[in-house]
């Protein structure tokens, strides 16, 4: 097997930068899942879309919009109507959703090569990303397993609360470098690390 | 200036981008009829106060909505997806009204 490059390698410098002296509250990662998958459900048959990402990730929606789940290897949530993001540390989740979402429910989309998932992590993280997007990070606007569709800097950004203190930014590949950039410069004043 | 997006919540204006008047009715592809036409490309109510506008929410989830928007004071007051009952409303609405 190939390895995938990551498009972040020329500014992904492991180690402890910016003002850590009083210790690293930002943890930076780059998840770099197996596959990315939009799904998207024709009018009236989201129901039968939300069963069949159950069917192939075992993972239940909650009601809502943006609503989302995530169990550490897979992840989905809803970044528009009728529409979700799935992904799953392994490879081929496109093809297993393609066995089960018909041409008559809707439409499954590798992206797997097009976007990079961006982890940031810790007690710093909603301050950090509240300098990014002009959303509410407060957990209980923003629930864990919740996604929401934002752009910085006309960068789109799908971003997906996997725990308390802690974020997944889907961002286009093409972008990430630039995103990851600007990412590290916002995590300066509060000391981070990469990994 | 605000905009609450159904799906997405309450999002700056810089997130969305502008799609044009609300009001009008777009003739069948095949028609013929140069004077619907005409009023569809260039007959505009520009009405000092509430109107009916097509928003797209381009940096957010990229649904079209259906928004009235008073043209004096930029208040909202009403948001809804272009597609759906509330499109069909609102249109009914502004015929109401006119
Ligand atoms: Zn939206």
């Amino acid at each position: 097997m190939v390895e995938r490059q990551s498009p972040l390698e020329p500014e992904f410098h492991v180690g402890s930068h910016g003002n850590f002296e009083h210790g690293v509250e930002i943890l930076l990662t780059e998840t770099r899942p197996g596959s990315i998958v939009q799904l998207a459900a024709w009018p009236g048959e989201e129901k039968k879309l939300i069963a069949a990402i159950r069917t192939v990730t075992g993972l239940a929606l909650p009601d809502g919009a943006g609503g989302g789940s995530s169990d550490g290897v897979k992840s989905v949530f809803g970044f528009a109507p009728g529409k979700f993001t799935a992904a799953d540390e392994a490879e081929g989740l496109a093809a297993a959703f393609n066995k089960v979402v018909t041409p008559a429910i809707g439409t499954v989309t590798d992206l797997s090569h097009g976007r990079t998932a961006i982890r940031i992590a810790g007690p710093k993280a909603e301050w950090v990303l509240a300098k990014f997007f002009a959303i509410d990070f407060a957990l209980p606007a923003f629930p864990v397993g919740a996604g929401r569709s934002a752009a910085h800097h006309d960068v789109f950004a799908q971003i997906q609360r996997t725990g308390a203190d802690q974020f997944d930014i889907y961002v286009f590949r093409s972008f990430a470098r630039s995103f990851w950039k600007a990412l590290c410069h916002a995590s300066e004043e509060v000391g981070y690390e990469v990994q | 200036m605000l905009i609450t997006c159904p799906y997405c919540g309450p999002r700056d204006v810089i997130e969305f981008t502008y799609q044009g008047d609300g009001n009008r009715e777009r003739p069948d592809p095949a028609s013929q009829n140069f004077e619907a036409w005409n009023a569809y490309v260039y007959d505009r109510l520009n009405p000092a106060g509430d109107h009916n506008e097509i928003w797209q929410h381009s940096g957010g989830c990229r649904a079209h909505l259906r928004v009235v928007r008073n043209t004096l004071t930029h208040e909202i007051s009403s948001v809804g997806f272009a597609r759906g009952d509330h499109a069909s409303a609102a249109r009914r609405n502004a015929e109401d009204k006119a």
